[in-house]
């Protein structure tokens, strides 16, 4: 009875304020980022103005007046939103097929989409920007969106492949009974059935583009350039212009954060590949 | 029309040969049964059938028509599957309409099939609800509704039955037969129940291991089973099958006599055993004989209700012309 009391008593209390504390833990570095926005430069790195200062909105006005925010916004805006359809629209027939006409290599087809994510990104750094120069993509949204969609593929099959493995194959087998073609069984009885998971795996793969910096970084200039450029171009020695490349991260963090809040459910669900219902 | 052949049909799975070269042909309106032991390659074969299988080697002609290649939807089969396999997301309306839809009918002749369909299967107070909200016997009539809307030129039944209860089991074995009757369609219809396969078919078609062991009507089964698992599958209870100095006596290596085939007597008969446990159903007795010495346990069925109790001697006598002989390899001698 005693041990039972103690551990429930420890769970009751115990994991909320450990919940609360990694919660913190993570959340303090874009509560800094946010608060060292509305500073100075000035301020910024000033210890005694950590928390009390004169709050500012000149980082703001500065980024649309000096840098055209908003170009590198509809930048991001472009590449992630074309890059999660054009992810969809090939991850969707993909998973479709392993899920419901598995071969004997299907396994080994998933395994070996994923250890792809296990290359060193550097490792292809060059021979991409040589490929991208030379067929003349280089700084263009084909080169990112194509870029961004190859990334991101081996995750969508993924979770796609686990979300429909959950659709009973009988349900797949009377629709090639009443007479549906492969075309009508995707859209009319998986998309609908799936349509969590697709709108799961959608919002993550549209996080993964808009947050991607590696390489929206080191393969666009101006043309094509997002809002991970603007950050990356306003990063400067040891502690100059710290309030206002907080205000730019601030700014191109914003979106995806309030997205993710109103998504909440379907991410966790996403995350979690459907474990949790 | 819906004549279906089968010819040197096989099927293995990796190396595994679940149905070895087979030949069968269901005639155009029977109501054919294909009735074995779980996992002897029943759903396998009727999948070929659909196209939902594909063939290791052979070929399917429908009414003279090569369909070896041809896929699912383009065979003009219907089929009830035993999991129901409704679509979720869709009302019974949609559901039943949906083979209507995709073949591209004029929304106003889809609406009176299914409005057809649904009064002659109880379903029209149900037709804007979704699956989820029906029962599992109101779920069946969907998905034979399904079926029924759109003419196949075959049904196909996977077991459709085997998840309702016993009651509902009955009724609606009753609904299929009647259907039967009335649209005179090809019907081949899959179940481990030997009771739905005598009680429905027109030809039964008993499976064991991937092999018909026998075709034929349900009396040719009950009265004339080629060998001795045709003999022990069909029937309730089940015939005794024994081998021995006393199935010699008749001239075979085995025989077999149906528990109503035996006649009983408290005092003299040809065999003497003692009663185990007497089963009293009213309309029948079914009582269970021990030490007979012929085989561990004999079942008699005596019409009626008698009192015989556990432990009396009771005296057996087949009826010399009912009893089924078949040789060592199991196979019958007339
Ligand atoms: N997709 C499959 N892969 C491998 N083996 C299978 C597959 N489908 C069925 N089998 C095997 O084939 C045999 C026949 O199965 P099935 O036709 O479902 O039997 P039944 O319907 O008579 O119970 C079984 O031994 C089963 O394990
Ligand atoms: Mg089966």
């Amino acid at each position: 009875m005693a041990i039972v009391a103690q551990s429930s008593k420890v769970s009751r209390y115990g994991r909320p304020v450990l919940a609360w504390g990694v919660g913190l833990l993570f959340f303090f570095p874009i509560f800094w980022m946010v608060l060292t926005s509305f500073k100075t430069d000035a301020d910024a790195v000033k210890p005694e103005h950590l928390i009390f200062f004169t709050p500012t909105l000149e980082n703001y006005l500065n980024m649309t007046e000096n840098y055209d925010y908003w170009r590198f916004a509809r930048n991001s805006v472009i590449t992630a939103v074309s890059a999660t359809i054009f992810t969809l629209f090939v991850s969707i027939p993909a998973a479709y097929a392993m899920a419901f006409n598995p071969s004997r290599h299907t396994k080994d087809v998933l395994m070996w989409m994923l250890s792809t994510k296990m290359l060193p990104a550097a490792a292809v750094l060059y021979p991409m920007i040589f490929l991208a120069k030379g067929i003349g993509l280089y700084d263009t949204h084909i080169l990112v969106i194509t870029v961004l969609s190859l990334i991101n593929l081996p995750i969508a099959v993924w979770m796609l492949f686990t979300y429909f493995k959950e659709i009973p194959k009988d349900i797949i087998e009377a629709g090639k009974m009443d007479g549906v073609n492969t075309w009508g069984e995707i859209k009319e009885i998986l998309i609908p059935l799936a349509w969590g998971g697709i709108a799961s795996t959608a919002l993550l793969v549209f996080i993964f583009c808009w947050n991607e910096a590696y390489w929206t970084v080191r393969l666009t200039t101006i043309d094509a350039a997002t809002l991970s450029k603007l950050i990356e171009g306003n990063r400067a020695p040891e502690g100059l212009f710290f309030g206002r490349l907080s205000a730019v991260s601030t700014a191109a963090v914003g979106p995806i954060v309030v997205l993710g809040w109103f998504c909440q459910k379907q991410l966790v669900q996403g995350l979690t590949f459907g474990a949790v219902k | 029309m819906g004549r279906i052949v089968l010819d040197q049909v096989s099927k293995s799975f990796g190396d595994v040969e679940v149905i070895p070269p087979l030949n069968l042909t269901i005639e155009d309106g029977e109501f054919a049964v294909f009735v074995g032991p779980s996992g002897c390659g029943k759903s396998t074969l009727l999948r070929m059938i659909a196209g939902l299988e594909e063939l290791t080697s052979g070929s399917i002609a429908i009414d003279d028509q090569d369909v070896t290649a041809v896929p699912p939807s383009k065979r003009g089969l219907a089929m009830v599957f035993q999991s129901y396999a409704l679509y979720p997301h869709m009302t019974v309306r949609k559901n039943i309409g949906f083979p209507l839809r995709m073949e591209k009918m004029p929304q106003a002749e889809i609406d009176k099939r299914v409005e057809a369909a649904a009064l002659s299967l109880n379903l029209t107070d149900y037709l804007d609800r979704k699956p989820g909200q029906l029962s599992g016997g109101q779920r069946q009539r969907v998905a034979i509704g399904r079926a029924i809307v759109r003419d196949p030129s075959a049904f196909l039944f996977d077991e459709p039955l085997s998840n309702l209860d016993a009651a509902l089991r009955v009724g609606m074995r009753l609904e299929i037969s009647e259907m039967h009757e009335r649209m005179k369609t090809t019907m081949i219809y899959v179940t481990h129940d030997q009771v739905e396969a005598m009680t429905m078919a027109n030809k039964i078609v008993v499976l064991q291991a991937g092999v018909i062991e026998q075709i034929g009507s349900p009396l040719d089964l009950y009265h004339k089973p080629q060998n001795v698992f045709v003999a022990g599958f069909i029937g309730s209870p089940k015939m005794n099958i024994f081998s021995g100095p006393e199935a010699e006596k008749f001239g075979a290596h085995t025989i077999g006599i149906r528990p109503e085939h035996t006649d009983v007597s408290m005092t003299s008969g040809t065999w003497i055993g003692r009663v185990g446990v007497a089963e009293h159903l009213g309309s029948d007795t079914f009582i269970h004989v021990h030490d007979t010495g012929l085989a561990g346990m004999i079942t008699v069925r005596i019409t009626g209700d008698v009192s015989v109790k556990h432990g009396d001697t009771i005296y057996l006598t087949p009826q010399a012309e009912q009893i089924h002989k078949f040789d060592a390899a199991g196979m019958r001698i007339e």
